[in-house]
């Protein structure tokens, strides 16, 4: 793998008053990596991400991300990024090749761009017949893998996924992280956060957030083998035991 | 300007797919302007009422003949003693009763003088205040009629005149009224349930994150809400001018201008709730209870201002709608210019910047 780094975090820290959701925490993405970015509920992981993707500005420590620091320069973090959230958030009332436009449109791309993509993404995601079907009217799968495609269209460096398979199907999870795993054989970075242990482990590398630090961060393989345990919810069972 | 573009293309989708949008947009302000033209209005016409003439005699033939041949009043039922009094009105038909005294015409001829009573029903007080008006003001022309020959030593005569709106017609202070709350309702409700309505549906997190700006989102959601809200200004004015016959005297110019004006401080207050809600429902209820409110009880729309509470008066100088129902009545009635108004839209400059203002800050503050 390429060692390029494509995300550099240093001492991030985000207070909310007296609250520290974040506190001062400094790792690294690598480019064409699937990063997992673990953690329960209140954990920090979202204050976090919020903060690599522009909409939130650290109390302190640094953030680059595809080179551009997120404090400074936070136009062209946000042009260099993807961005899908957990809830799939396309306009219902719109049809598919619409929303294509709209959010091809709102990232800059041409209308001759926006064409050739539209028709690339159609014919990868088989949406032939449903181009012009209200995406409301699509079931969650398919809205699911439209979203995931939407966010790429502007061919960003890296992509972030927030929680990007609640409440879809195993199946359909499956085949979710098949296009994740296409995605990022095409030297596209993934960033992503999940509630689902097992989908851990599908990450190139995983880092865990209890209480606002990163408690572990290396590839699943070696942290079962450093917490001696079978299985990623087993590693995360005994991290979050260990700060109780 | 091409993502602009089709941000507001996108925008008319959602407003142009949605039925309810387009209810509230264009069949309220029609369906409103009929209801308040035709339905509410301060003027009787054909009220029942009941007669107990105790003398029965020429006199009070005439003057019930005056009454009944009014188009205000239509005799109902004649009755004999006081006692029934209460039982008509019980049937509730009847709106009053005119009780002529015994030996009327004897008492106008030796005492020069001879009494009426009114008697209404305040169940509605507005209706019984006019009734009794209407009966003086018949009661009041009859006797100067038989005072022709014998003119009285001493006399004062009032000439009335009523300037601006000399039929003392309701809807000319309803069409001006309604205006102000459309404007305000689709301006002020729909661009704040529009804007909660992409942080409900987490659209505005997906757009907060692209490249394009805050205010470029702000600005993309609210322009086709102006331009409905010129369109409405227009269906609400023609309605008025060629179904009511309402005057426009003034400057057409003069108007589109404070309009647009009183349309932009809506649509700032819009933009204010929304910063301040997390739900449509919340955006609903604080523009409902918030703006509508006020803007129907305190702007002077439906009930005189100068007639309110001191303390309610006061309070009615934050109601932007209060400025622009006078703004636009001076345009409108006495063909206003600007220099008769100026006072009037530099309020509402003001408080238009002001709600900007603050918007902008909340809005800022959400970000950190």
């Amino acid at each position: 793998m390429n060692k390029e780094k494509i995300i550099q975090v240093h001492n991030l820290t985000k207070q909310f008053g007296s609250f520290t959701a974040v506190n001062s925490i400094s790792f690294d993405v690598y480019k064409g990596e699937i990063f997992g970015f673990l953690g329960a509920n209140g954990a920090g992981k979202t204050t976090a991400m919020k903060m690599l993707i522009g909409i939130s500005k650290p109390t302190s420590g640094e953030a680059l991300v595809a080179g551009f620091d997120v404090k400074s320069n936070t136009e062209m973090v946000k042009r260099s990024i993807g961005y899908m959230s957990q809830k799939f958030s396309m306009y219902d009332d719109l049809t598919i090749k619409e929303n294509i436009t709209f959010f091809g449109g709102i990232y800059g791309l041409s209308r001759i761009q926006i064409k050739e993509k539209t028709a690339q993404l159609v014919e990868e995601l088989g949406l032939e017949d449903a181009i012009g079907k209200l995406v409301g009217s699509l079931p969650l799968g398919w809205k699911q893998k439209l979203s995931f495609s939407v966010a790429l269209l502007h061919e960003p460096k890296i992509v972030f996924l927030d929680e990007p398979t609640g409440g879809v199907d195993p199946i359909t999870r499956r085949q979710f992280w098949e296009m994740i795993y296409a995605e990022a054989n095409k030297g596209t970075t993934i960033f992503v956060t999940t509630h689902y242990m097992d989908e851990a482990e599908y990450c190139d590398r995983v880092s865990i957030m209890v209480e606002g630090v990163i408690e572990a961060l290396d590839s699943p393989k070696n942290l079962k083998s450093k917490y001696n345990v079978v299985s990623m919810n087993d590693v995360f069972l005994k991290l979050a035991r260990n700060v109780e | 300007m091409k993502r602009f573009i089709g941000f507001v293309k996108k925008e008319f989708y959602h407003i142009f797919r949605d039925k309810r949008t387009m209810f509230i947009l264009f069949g309220m302000p029609i369906a409103q302007i009929m209801l308040f033209g035709f339905a509410i209005t301060n003027e009787i016409n054909n009220v029942n009422i009941a007669i107990l003439d105790k003398s029965k005699d020429n006199e009070t033939q005439k003057i019930i003949n005056k009454i009944s041949a009014s188009s205000y009043f239509k005799i109902n039922e004649k009755i004999t003693n006081e006692d029934q009094i209460e039982s008509v009105f019980m049937k509730g038909k009847v709106k009053a009763v005119l009780v002529f005294e015994k030996d009327f015409i004897k008492n106008l001829q030796t005492l020069k003088q001879a009494k009426v009573q009114v008697i209404t029903d305040a169940t509605d007080p507005n209706v019984a205040n006019t009734i009794s008006n209407y009966v003086n003001a018949i009661l009041q022309n009859y006797t100067q009629e038989i005072n022709k020959n014998n003119k009285p030593s001493h006399q004062i005569q009032t000439q009335t005149q009523l300037y601006y709106n000399p039929e003392l017609k309701s809807v000319f202070t309803f069409v001006p009224g309604v205006m102000t709350i459309i404007l305000m309702l689709v301006s002020a409700m729909m661009t704040s349930i529009s804007i909660t309505r992409e942080k409900e549906l987490g659209t505005m997190e997906v757009l907060l994150v692209s490249p394009i700006k805050p205010f470029q989102v702000i600005i993309g959601k609210v322009f086709p809400y102006i331009f409905l809200s010129i369109i409405n200004a227009t269906i609400i004015l023609l309605l008025g001018f060629f179904v009511f016959k309402m005057p426009i005297e003034g400057n057409l110019f003069l108007l589109a201008f404070e309009s647009i004006l009183f349309i932009t401080t809506a649509l700032s207050l819009g933009i204010l709730i929304s910063t301040v809600s997390n739900s449509q429902q919340t955006a609903m209820m604080l523009s409902l209870m918030g703006l509508m409110l006020p803007v129907i009880i305190l702007s002077g729309f439906i009930f005189p201002v100068s007639s309110m509470p001191l303390h309610l008066q006061i309070i009615s100088n934050i109601i932007p709608a209060k400025w622009f129902i006078i703004i636009i009545k001076a345009i409108l009635l006495k063909g206003a210019t600007l220099n008769m108004i100026w006072k009037e839209t530099i309020i509402l400059i003001g408080m238009t910047l002001f709600f900007i203002g603050l918007s902008v800050k909340k809005y800022k503050i959400r970000l950190e």
